[in-house]
Formats: structure tokens, C-alpha cells, sequence
């Protein structure tokens, strides 16, 4: 795959979003929303649906205006500028093509809107649509190409003019998995080769972790986190996060004693666990706590040893599940304590059945301390 | 990939095919009353009327329509008026049905009212206010004489202005209707597409709603045409005998004259000029189009 030629030193692109907040009626869709997003870094949005994530792409790209708060780009205001002049690619959730324009016409349309020379025109699109291997298509209309060719027009159209910024609206929606697959390795790509400043928007947690420099976690209008997808994935600031991103466990427990890392919980319905992850908290003996545990943290205590891991779960299967790369277990302890866990699967491996009797530890580091209350 | 496959146009075309003919005898069933109608009422006599014009096989009521001038000028100010009538109701109505395709619902539903009222008012009624609005002692001219602002009534009615200024008036809706139907099948995604990809708003109207919206504005385009070639109550009331149309004369060559045969031919005249009208409009749209 080839690209056109990566921007030069003067590279632009630096996004700040300042105290955004946007209202319909009594819905709150966007509350106090403050983020910065560096040239040529790709943060992704993620949130259900419902968050005000797609309210927030269209407050940036002008399409709906904010009640308080501004939108700076390249440390200029662009809080009240027209759309068509905030020089913002965007790629919609539908693609949004003009479906009575060819495929380099459509390309060609930001150049056009530009007052671009006719020859540059036809060199820029040209190279857009070889740059989306798409070279071959450009007299065909939208309608004649499949979904992910679709979505490489949009993609093309919305890069071809060099915007400051680009905005990427769940554009893997409607592709197969696969295609998927294929399409977010290939943004990616093109985003760092062109050195685009993104804002993605997805409520797909996986895309949102394979494809992003950060993430920022959003819900009912707020930014929960931002943060690495490892330190989204490993440190969730709350158990909405925590159940949001990936499988985990949350353990309600009393701190037993919290001075010292690892701290102490006595779990409500289970053993008394140390928990190692705690970042900047420091609960104090008494108070009462949310842990997290991954399930495939857990490790087979019956077939290993388990060199160094302190906790131990001791219950029988009640649901057991192949997944291919590992094996999904649901155990139940006697004190009533539910627990999800994913064991590697394999011919060396040994499989449970539901009723077995199972031992499962997991090292402290790796249960994170996610509330203290 | 599979997505492209679901959407082709082929498997859905065959799959209408096995449906249509599989049930080919329901629709003949459930038209039937209408065909009946529409054979008894307008193909029996528009086949008698065509007979009567080519009488004893002769072609000398064509002759007579088309030499000597009176009725090809007649006829071409019938198209004129026709054509100033679509551009003025073009002009109009794209504003309106754009507002009501894309306001709210509430001023859509105001909007619409107000649009379809007239439609459900008898013509000749909407003529006859139009009599007292515009007339010698009507309400304009009242109103213009007693604010001193003139001194004799002007006058309005009985002229090609207020021909033009009815038949606008009874024609809106028909060119309003398919223009607003074209532009609420636009995706909303497609203008704020365009916008943020630096088009101005006049650049959004242009590029996107005028050619996207180009099938209903050729089927309003052509409705208002059509019907208003055939236009009679309005121009006879609203133009007093002074601005003839084709309708006009051909009431009169069967009303005054009896002249039967006369009149067919004007009718199959202005049938044939209808129908090509309506040809040329469409060809052009799907060359335009590319289908």
C-alpha cells in the first residue's frame, strides 16, 4: 500500500476542547466536557450509546452549537465558526457520500469548495484514491461500491484537503468483522502517515483499545477517564468503567488493613484477598471497597502451583464455556461469591466440566482497587 | 463485500419479476372498475373525436389548424403562458417545499394547511375571489383608491397577468408536492457533509439539494406544464375573452360552431404537442441522470 507524502514540520493540529456543554431540553448530552488532543495523536471517544459522544464530534465540527464552554484549534477560537470554514475532515457513522456524484468527484468536492486549480484537483484526487487503493473506481457512483469501498471514499474525501483535524463518527459500523479488522489497522496507518490529529468515535471497546493512542471514557454526558488503552484497560476509575471495558469482576469487601501495599479486604461473600493495584488511593481499615479482578488473570491452582499467588477462590463451575483461546468458566463459591473466569485453553490444558470442584488464585497485583466509599 | 451483493439492483429486479407474475391476474382484477371507466370516458370518445378530425379522410381541419397563423399563435401563447405559469410556481414553490421538508413538525403541519387548502377548494370558487380581489370596484383597486394613492381603478382583471396570477395560484401544490417529497428523501447527513467539507450555503444548494432534488422538480416541472396547456375555467373567467388559450378555442368551435370535426383536430393537436412536451421533459432527465 502507498501513501501520499507525510506533512512537513509545520504540522498541525492541536484540539482543545474547554468546559463544552451542550443540553436538549432536560437531556444533558454533553456536561463540562474538557479535553486536549496533541498533533497528530488518535483519541478515541468511546461510550454507549446515549453518552453524548456524537453530540461532542458535531459541537467540534460546527454542526451543532454548545451552550458554554469553547473549542480551540491551533490555539485559535473556532467556538462560533462556520462549519465550512473550520477546515475539520469528517468521516460519517453512514459514510455520507453524494450519491449523484462519482467516486472522484465526490473526492474532489472539499478541493473544488477550496477554489482549487483544475490540474491540482485531478492530481490530489488521483493520489487520495491510490492512497485507498481505489484508483481503478473513480467514475463509479457510490452506490456502485461495496461498504468498505464506501467507506475509503469517505475516508479519501475527508483527508484529501489536509484538515487540521479529523473526525471519525463510528465509521465501522456497518462493516462485517473482518473488514473491520482490515479497515481499523488501515486508518490507522493512513492517520499516522498523513499525521492527522483524530477524534474516533466508537462504542466498541475493543476498536476503541486496538486503535488509540488514548481513550476517554464517556457516559451520560461526562468524561469518566482519559487515559492509555493499558491504563483504561488495567486501572478503570470506576466500576462503570471497569464493566464497560472488557470482562471483570467487581468484589465488594472491607479493608481489613490499608496502610501497607498490598492492602487487606475481607470480600462481603469470599475470602479475605490482597489487593495490590491501588494507585492513589489509600483506604483506610473499615472502610468498604470495590476490587476488580480481569477473569484471565485467573490461574489453574489445581493443575499449577501457582509460584507467588496469594489469593485463592475455591468453588464449584456452574457454567463452562469454549471460546477457542481460552475457556470461560462462571464459579460459584459457598459463600454465595459469583466469579468469571477465563483459563487458557489447549490439549495440555485441563477442561472442567459444570459441577467440578475448581481452585483459582490470582496474584494481588493483579486485582485493582476501583472505589472506596 | 457481502453487503454490495445484498444491495444489487439485480436480485432485487428478478424477485419483483417472480412476484409480478405469479399474482398477474390480482391487479388486472382490482384496476378493472378503473379500466372500465377510463375506456367508456376518455378512450372511447377521444377515439371518436380523433375519427372526427380525419372525416372522410381527409387532412383539411389539420390544414386549417396549422396554416393561416390564428391557431399556431394561439397555441404558442397557450405554451407561453403554460411556461410562465411553471417558472413562476417553480420559483415560488421550491422555497416552500424546502421549508416544510426540513422545519419543525409542528410548522410543517401549519405549513402544509396552508398549502393544501386551496387545493380542496373548488377552482371556480379560488376564480371568482380572485374576480373580486382584482376587479374594476374590486378590493385592490379599493384599497389603492381610497389610501389616495391612485386615482383611476388599475386595471387587472381580464389580462395575461391575472390569468397567470389564478393559474399560479391553482398549479402551487402540484409543483410543491414533489419537490418536497424530493428533498425529504435527502439524507440530513448529506448537506452537513457538504458544509463541513467547505461548502457555503448557496455551494449546498447548488451542488447538493438543486440535483438531488431534480426528479421532483422535473415531475412538478412537468405536472404544472401539462395541465396548465389544457388550463379553461381560469383563463376564460380571469382573462374575460381577451387571452385565448387552446382549451378556449376549441370549447368554441364545438359550443358556437358546431364544428365537430374542427374541433377534434385542435384536440388531437394539442394531445400530440402535450405528449411530446412530456417525452422531451422526461428524456432529458434520464439523460441527465444516466438511466
Amino acid at each position: 500500500m502507498s501513501f501520499g507524502a507525510p506533512r512537513g514540520a509545520g504540522q498541525s493540529g492541536h484540539l482543545h476542547i474547554e468546559g463544552a456543554s451542550k443540553s436538549f431540553g432536560d437531556v444533558v448530552a454533553l456536561a463540562d466536557v474538557s479535553l486536549s488532543v496533541s498533533a497528530g495523536e488518535f483519541v478515541t471517544i468511546l461510550g454507549p450509546s446515549g453518552s453524548g459522544k456524537t453530540t461532542l464530534l458535531k459541537v467540534i465540527a460546527g454542526f451543532e452549537a454548545a451552550d458554554a464552554g469553547r473549542i480551540m484549534l491551533d490555539g485559535s477560537d473556532v467556538t462560533d465558526l462556520d462549519p465550512a470554514r473550520r477546515n475539520i475532515g469528517m468521516v460519517f457513522q453512514n459514510y455520507a457520500l453524494f450519491p449523484h456524484m462519482s467516486v472522484a468527484r465526490n473526492v474532489a468536492y472539499p478541493l473544488v469548495m477550496r477554489g482549487v486549480g483544475r490540474a491540482e484537483i485531478a492530481r490530489k484526487v488521483a493520489a487520495a484514491l491510490e492512497m485507498v487503493e481505489l484508483d481503478g473506481m473513480a467514475q463509479r457512483l457510490p452506490r456502485q461500491l461495496s461498504g468498505g469501498q464506501q467507506q475509503r471514499v469517505a475516508l479519501a474525501r475527508a483527508t484529501v484537503f489536509q484538515p487540521r483535524l479529523l473526525l471519525l463518527d463510528e465509521p465501522f459500523g456497518a462493516l462485517d468483522r473482518k473488514l473491520r479488522e482490515q479497515m481499523q489497522l488501515e486508518v490507522r496507518r493512513l492517520q499516522r502517515r498523513l499525521g492527522l490529529t483524530t477524534l474516533f468515535i466508537t462504542h466498541d471497546q475493543e476498536e476503541a483499545l486496538i486503535m488509540s493512542d488514548r481513550i476517554a471514557v464517556m457516559d451520560k454526558g461526562r468524561l469518566q477517564q482519559v487515559g492509555r488503552p493499558h491504563e483504561i484497560y488495567e486501572a478503570p476509575a470506576s466500576p462503570f468503567i471497569a464493566d464497560f471495558i472488557g470482562e471483570s469482576n467487581i468484589f465488594t469487601g472491607v479493608v481489613e488493613a490499608g496502610l501497607d501495599v498490598p492492602v487487606r479486604v475481607r470480600l462481603e461473600r469470599g475470602p479475605t484477598i490482597e489487593v495490590g493495584g491501588v494507585g492513589n488511593l489509600r483506604p483506610s481499615a473499615g472502610q468498604r471497597v470495590r476490587v476488580m479482578v480481569r477473569p484471565e488473570r485467573f490461574v489453574d491452582l489445581g493443575s499449577n502451583p501457582g509460584a507467588g499467588v496469594v489469593n485463592r477462590i475455591d468453588g464449584s463451575i456452574t457454567e463452562s464455556a469454549y471460546i477457542g483461546v481460552s475457556d470461560k468458566y462462571r464459579i460459584s463459591t459457598p459463600d454465595g461469591l459469583d466469579v468469571l473466569v477465563r483459563l487458557p485453553s489447549g490439549p495440555s490444558r485441563r477442561r472442567y466440566q459444570a459441577g467440578e470442584q475448581i481452585a483459582a488464585g490470582f496474584h494481588a497485583a493483579d486485582a485493582r482497587l476501583i472505589e472506596v466509599q | 463485500m457481502a453487503i454490495s451483493e445484498a444491495a444489487t439492483g439485480q436480485s432485487v429486479a428478478s424477485r419483483r419479476d417472480v412476484i409480478g407474475r405469479s399474482f398477474s391476474l390480482g391487479p388486472l382484477v382490482l384496476t378493472l372498475p378503473a379500466l372500465l371507466l377510463l375506456v367508456l370516458l376518455f378512450v372511447l370518445p377521444l377515439g371518436r373525436l380523433f375519427a372526427l378530425s380525419f372525416e372522410g379522410g381527409s387532412l383539411d381541419w389539420y390544414g386549417k389548424a396549422l396554416t393561416g397563423g390564428l391557431y399556431t399563435t394561439i397555441l404558442l401563447r397557450t405554451f407561453e403562458i403554460a411556461a410562465i405559469v411553471t417558472l413562476c410556481c417553480l420559483v415560488i414553490g421550491y422555497p416552500v417545499a424546502f421549508l416544510l421538508a426540513t422545519t419543525t413538525p409542528m410548522w410543517r403541519a401549519i405549513g402544509f394547511a396552508f398549502v393544501m387548502l386551496p387545493l380542496w377548494t373548488s377552482v371556480l370558487v379560488r376564480t371568482y375571489a380572485w374576480m373580486v380581489l382584482l376587479g374594476r370596484n374590486g378590493i385592490i383597486n379599493r384599497v389603492l383608491i381610497d389610501s389616495g394613492m391612485m386615482e383611476t381603478p388599475l386595471p387587472m382583471l381580464n389580462s395575461k397577468m391575472a390569468v397567470v396570477l389564478g393559474m399560479v395560484h391553482v398549479m402551487l401544490p402540484f409543483m410543491i408536492l414533489p419537490i418536497y417529497s424530493a428533498v425529504t428523501r435527502i439524507d440530513p447527513d448529506l448537506p452537513k457533509a457538504a458544509r463541513g467539507l467547505g461548502a457555503s450555503a448557496t455551494r449546498v444548494l447548488t451542488t447538493i439539494y438543486l440535483p438531488m432534488t431534480l426528479r421532483g422538480i422535473v415531475a412538478g416541472v412537468t405536472l404544472v406544464f401539462v395541465v396548465s396547456l389544457g388550463f379553461y375555467i381560469t383563463p376564460a373567467l380571469l382573462g374575460g375573452g381577451k387571452v385565448l388559450m387552446f382549451a378556449m378555442v376549441i370549447e368554441q368551435q364545438v359550443r358556437e360552431f358546431l364544428a365537430w370535426n374542427f374541433a377534434g383536430a385542435l384536440s388531437v393537436i394539442l394531445l400530440a404537442v402535450t405528449l411530446f412536451v412530456f417525452w422531451l421533459l422526461n428524456q432529458g432527465v434520464a439523460r441527465h441522470l444516466g438511466d
